[in-house]
Parts: C-alpha cells; structure tokens; sequence
C-alpha cells in the first residue's frame, strides 16, 4: 500500500506523541537516573524537576522519582548537565553505536 | 445560440488589465514589491485598496523574496493572494517560488518579463521567467492585453483546482506599458466564474496541524497510524498535478468561453498550421508579429503557419506534435537563451517530437534580448535563411542562430 491514501496534498501532520517517528532509536548515550541523590526522591517533594524543565523532547516526568520516557529520548544529556546534583549520568549504548 | 452581453471597452496598457484583473478575482492579500516595468501594476494595485475598491491587505514589504513570503503565508490560512514582479525581483523570489509550488498553494504571479544583468537592462525579454521554468510553478504566457487580463482571471480557477501556483508572464514595455483595446467583464460574471478560494490547509486551533515540516526521505506513520508521504512522494504527487493540469487548463478555457464569449480552450494558438508546410513558434507577443510574418510569407507563396505557444509548464508534447504533424520545417524564435544549449522552447519542441513519425528540420533563432526590436520582417527573413539552409543540410544544428549584429 503506497502513500496516497493519507490524502494530503501537502507535506502535512498533525501535533501527538511519536509524530516524528520512534527517536529513541536515535540514542547513542542512556541517561541514568541515581534516585539516592536525586533532590525530588531524596526529599520525597515534587521539587526541583530541572531535568523536566530543561528536557527538549518532553521525555521526563515530574514524578518521585522522575522517569524517562526511552522510545523518544534521544540521549542528548541536558538532563545531566543541567542536574545540580549530577544525579544523572549518560552511558554509551553499545547496540546503538556503529 | 450568440451570447449576448454588453461590452466594456476601455483603452488599457498590460499592468493595467492585470490590476483590474486581479481586483475582480477578488484577491484577499497582495504582497509586491516595485520593480520595472512591472511598477505602475503594484501602483495601481495600492491605490484600489487605498480607494476601498478592493477589499485586500496590501503588504508592502521590502524585497521580492518576501513578498512571496507573505502570499505563501497567506495563502496557506486560506487567503486569495497576488503578487507581480520582473526580471531581478523574481529571481531574488526564486527560493520562495520553490515554497510555494512544494506547499501546493493556489497563488497568481504576473511576471513581467524583462531582462536579467549583468549588465543592467530594463527592457523586455523572457530569461526571467524561463529561468523559473523548474520551480514547479505553471506558465501561461499572454499575446496582448485582453489576454492578461482573461489569462489572471482563469489562473486562480485553474491554480485553486490543480493546487499549483500560477504564473502569468506578458513581456514588458511590449505588452506592459502599451495601451490597448481590452473588453472588461462584468463582476458578476466574474463571481459566477471564480468562487471563493476553499483552501487545502486548515489553521484550526481545535484540530492544529503542521505543514511542510522537516520531511525525511521515507514515508512515516503519523499519529493517526496512517502511512504519510515521504519528500519523493510529495514531489511525484507536485509533478502528476502539472501532468494531470491539461484537462483543469482547457476546462478553464472552455468555461470562460462560456460565461466571456472569447476562446480559451488551447494550450497554444494556431494561425494556418493545417495546410503549413513550415511551423513558426514564437511566444508571448512575439507569437502576434510571427501571423504578420506569416501573412508575408503566404503573400510570397510560402505555406507557412504560426504556433503561438502559450502554456509553457505543463509543456502540452502530444498537442504540439499533432500540431506539427504536417510541417517539414520548424523555425523556433526564443526570447531567452540556455547558455551552452539553445533557446529553452527550441528545446522543449525537439523534445516533444522525439520518438514521434514526424522528422521535421528544426532551426532556433535567438531574438530581442534586452529589448532589441524584432520585426516581422525579420521573422521573414529569418524563416528564409531557414528555408534556404535545407539545401545544405537538413540536419538540425546542435546550436542557435542568433539576429544580432556580431
């Protein structure tokens, strides 16, 4: 089956999760999240949430403790940067490099 | 059965037929940017608007390229948009030509063809707008003035079926800046013709949507789990509308003929081709001199007939070889040049002839660039040097002559 049967005459799509394709498969790094130093979880508070703020793909909750959504993070590591406690380290994903 | 209707004659040059064109098609936004010899059309456009003769948004902005920016915006929410330009201001536009043909929006350019620099000249040839030949954009080319101010009126009725831009080129100062008699139609009949514009995009805030996003190469999934274009797929369905236009064209023709009494159903004009040994295709006002040099020839005992081309992009190949089927020689005027090849309708003539049983000799000649002054007795002339070339060879040369004095 081709692709006619959308009927868009243009390039066209509309806003939702997953539009842009699975860019979880885009990952090379996995954010991990180490809860005994994670302000929020430390604290048991809904506080904090830098991570949330600063994520660009909407991928993490403000749970306690915060958790990320892995079919679309890209591992870009603002999280972890921007972690004032460096709760969040990145680890190379051998299955996505090369 | 004769229609009967009263006529509205007035004494107009081209922009003017444009301006008035474009106001009774109802355009809702125009964005242009002066340039000559296109100027007194935008001039006039400000001052319907200024006067609340023409209920539109006029945009003045501050470069070509924007002002397709704003009709592709326009145009995009569902508005009618309009802009006019020339020679450097359309290629500064090339980029947004491209936009607007890719998102598939209805809006009418009238270009008025001049020359491009270096070095700098404002005077008429078609380099401009055959230079924009693979934007995507269809092109209509006009003779005279009544056929400016018909050819804006159908291009929104063709451009609002097909979802393709259309351009409207009449050559400067030839067309542009001289006075003539042109039948105006009624408005209401116009209404009648040209419905409002129902757009193909939707800018909804309780069902958003986005358009012409980063497209990858392959098709996607989109949310509603159907299986979306990739970009390849975008530009087969850009390329099948120009392909599928020909009959939304010739409707067009046939339906403004209807409700107008004047004859639009042609992709080209014809004078004498059914008895015509030689083919003269000429385009734009060229295409009225090359019937007076016609008539010359035929005075002389010369069968010759005239192709006046007038849709360029889609290129109508089977019509032109049907048309062309009895001719043993065809001479090509261009008023443009592909450098390093040929004139660009030269080559689209060949093109459209091979394969086919027809092996006519095709002469090119490159005429009035930058406003150089071309005759029909040069047209004659011409022809004859191409007659008389036949005894050497009927081969055809793999480049131009030009009428020039080199």
């Amino acid at each position: 089956m081709g692709t006619r049967d959308c009927n868009h005459i243009c390039d066209e799509s509309s806003p939702g999760i997953g539009e842009a394709g699975k860019t979880g498969e885009w990952r090379t790094h996995l954010p991990i999240i180490d809860d005994k130093k994670c302000t929020a979880s430390k604290l048991n508070k809904p506080t904090c949430f830098l991570c949330w703020l600063y994520c660009p793909e909407a991928v993490m909750t403000k749970g306690i403790p915060p958790s990320i959504d892995l079919e679309y993070c890209k591992g870009c590591g603002i999280c972890a940067q921007v972690c004032p406690v460096q709760a969040i380290t990145m680890i190379a994903e051998e299955k996505n490099i090369g | 059965m004769a229609i009967q209707r009263k006529s509205n004659m007035l004494i107009i040059d081209g922009n003017q037929a444009a301006a008035i064109a474009a106001k009774m098609s109802r355009v809702q936004v125009v964005a242009a940017y002066p340039i000559t010899p296109q100027t007194p059309l935008t001039e006039q456009l400000s001052l319907f608007v200024e006067q609340g003769e023409l209920k539109a948004e006029y945009v003045a902005v501050e470069s070509e390229h924007s002002a397709m920016a704003v009709c592709t915006s326009a145009s995009i929410v569902g508005a009618r948009a309009f802009t006019a330009t020339s020679s450097h201001g359309l290629a500064y536009m090339h980029e947004m030509l491209h936009w607007a043909a890719g998102a598939r929006l209805p809006i009418v350019l009238a270009c008025v063809n001049r020359a491009i620099g270096a070095p700098w000249n404002v005077l008429n040839d078609q380099q401009d707008s055959i230079s924009q030949r693979d934007t995507g954009w269809i092109q209509i080319y006009c003779r005279n003035n009544q056929e400016i101010m018909d050819t804006i009126i159908q291009a929104y009725r063709i451009a609002e079926q097909v979802h393709v831009p259309v351009m409207v080129c009449y050559d400067g100062y030839i067309l542009s800046h001289t006075e003539m008699p042109v039948d105006v139609p009624e408005q209401a009949d116009v209404d009648r013709y040209l419905p409002p514009y129902k757009p193909h995009t939707s800018l909804d805030p309780a069902d958003p949507k986005n358009y012409n996003l980063v497209t990858l190469a392959n098709p996607r999934i989109g949310v509603d789990g159907k299986l979306c274009h990739g970009y390849m797929e975008l530009r087969y369905l850009l390329q099948e509308a120009l392909q599928n236009s020909r009959e939304t064209i010739l409707q067009a023709g046939r339906e403004f003929n209807d409700i107008f009494g004047r004859d639009y159903e042609h992709m080209f004009w014809e004078d004498r081709n059914d008895d015509a040994e030689i083919t003269i295709v000429a385009m734009g006002s060229l295409a009225m001199e090359a019937i007076v040099a016609a008539d010359m020839l035929r005075e002389e005992g010369i069968k010759v007939g005239v192709l006046g081309l007038r849709v360029f992009r889609p290129f109508p190949k089977s019509d032109v070889v049907q048309a062309l089927r009895k001719s043993k020689l065809i001479v090509v005027f261009d008023k443009n040049i592909s450098y390093g090849s040929e004139g660009a309708t030269c080559s689209e003539i060949k093109s459209a002839l091979y394969g086919t049983y027809i092996n006519a000799s095709v002469r090119n000649f490159i005429v009035g660039l930058g406003g150089r002054d071309i005759k029909a007795r040069e047209l004659v002339e011409a022809t004859k040097k191409a007659i008389a070339s036949l005894k050497e060879t009927v081969i055809n040369p793999d480049y131009p002559e030009w009428i020039c004095q080199i």
